[in-house]
């Protein structure tokens, strides 16, 4: 597939229809999630699948953060997420779900966060002891989806970071 | 909800040691043909909860004969990995709940995603 295609196909794919602050959702580059807390974000991730005919695709309803550390550890070899920012009423979320993701995964988590907050973020690499390494810059381009949005658009600079136990 | 998933998941009810494995109520059984991938199902074994997976596949009614315990060497047997392949992927709960085998707490199962959210009132 050409990656001129490949971006053609990426657009197609739905977003949130409401999105609801409290979880932080953005229409953002799609990848492929198991867990979500929203029940609205998984009959759109659902859909998407049943699109794009994905077979090896099954999704859970259930709040990450709010699992006790032992159930799901050590399950899964690689995270993808996107976790909140942490920002306006979500405070330190983003650390609480890089967290629980380091002790569900084997191997490796990627996962995006503000640049703003990458000395913060390092700190907590640190402290858990786990390998953190910036795969990529990002900017993102987030149209306004909450009435508080006074641009249509903004550019928000976001670190692709993999963190691994090696 | 395919048994892959299924077994990984664990009721975390408060007070609960283990909740392993969680007691599947099928009421919509869905059988899908997804392509079989060899070199997946073998590295997948291994990382599996096994007797949890026949024990869960039978009381769905597609046990397919596989053993309660691992024969040494499956990875050059074929025909099993085939049948593990089927009962991991190709099986999927449509409509039901999972039951927590110790508080017997259930998390329904609809359009195949089980919601294990623990509503409060009940917790």
């Amino acid at each position: 597939m050409k990656l001129k295609e490949l971006e053609g196909r990426l657009q197609q794919v739905d977003v949130f229809e409401s999105p609801k602050l409290l979880l932080e959702q953005y229409p953002t580059r799609p990848h492929i999630a198991g867990f979500d807390i929203d029940e609205d974000a998984l009959d759109i991730f659902r859909t998407n699948a049943e699109e794009f005919e994905l077979q090896n695709v099954d999704l859970v309803q259930c709040d990450i953060c709010a699992l006790p550390s032992t159930i799901l550890e050590k399950s899964v070899d690689t995270i993808i997420m996107n976790p909140p920012f942490g920002t306006k009423h979500n405070k330190g979320m983003d650390m609480t779900f890089l967290k629980s993701a380091l002790q569900m995964a084997r191997t490796a988590v990627y996962s995006l966060h503000k640049t703003s907050t990458r000395n913060h973020v390092q700190k907590k690499a640190a402290d858990w002891k786990v390998k953190m390494e910036v795969v990529a810059e990002l900017r993102y381009d987030l149209p306004a989806s909450y009435k508080f949005h006074k641009k249509k658009s903004v550019d928000i600079e976001v670190d692709f970071i993999r963190f691994s136990f090696d | 909800m395919k048994l892959l998933t299924h077994n990984m998941l664990r009721s975390h009810v408060s007070g609960v040691t283990r909740g392993f494995p969680l007691i599947i109520r099928a009421d919509e059984v869905k059988l899908n043909s997804v392509d079989f991938n060899r070199e997946f199902v073998t590295r997948m074994i291994p990382k599996l909860e096994w007797e949890a997976l026949v024990q869960s596949a039978e009381s769905l009614g597609h046990g397919s004969d596989l053993p309660r315990e691992l024969v040494s060497g499956y990875e050059n047997d074929e025909e099993f990995l085939k049948k593990v392949h089927h009962v991991l992927l190709e099986v999927e709960v449509l409509e039901g709940a999972l039951k927590c085998p110790e508080s017997g707490t259930e998390f329904p199962i609809n359009r195949g995603i089980p919601n294990m959210l623990i509503n409060e009132e009940e917790s």
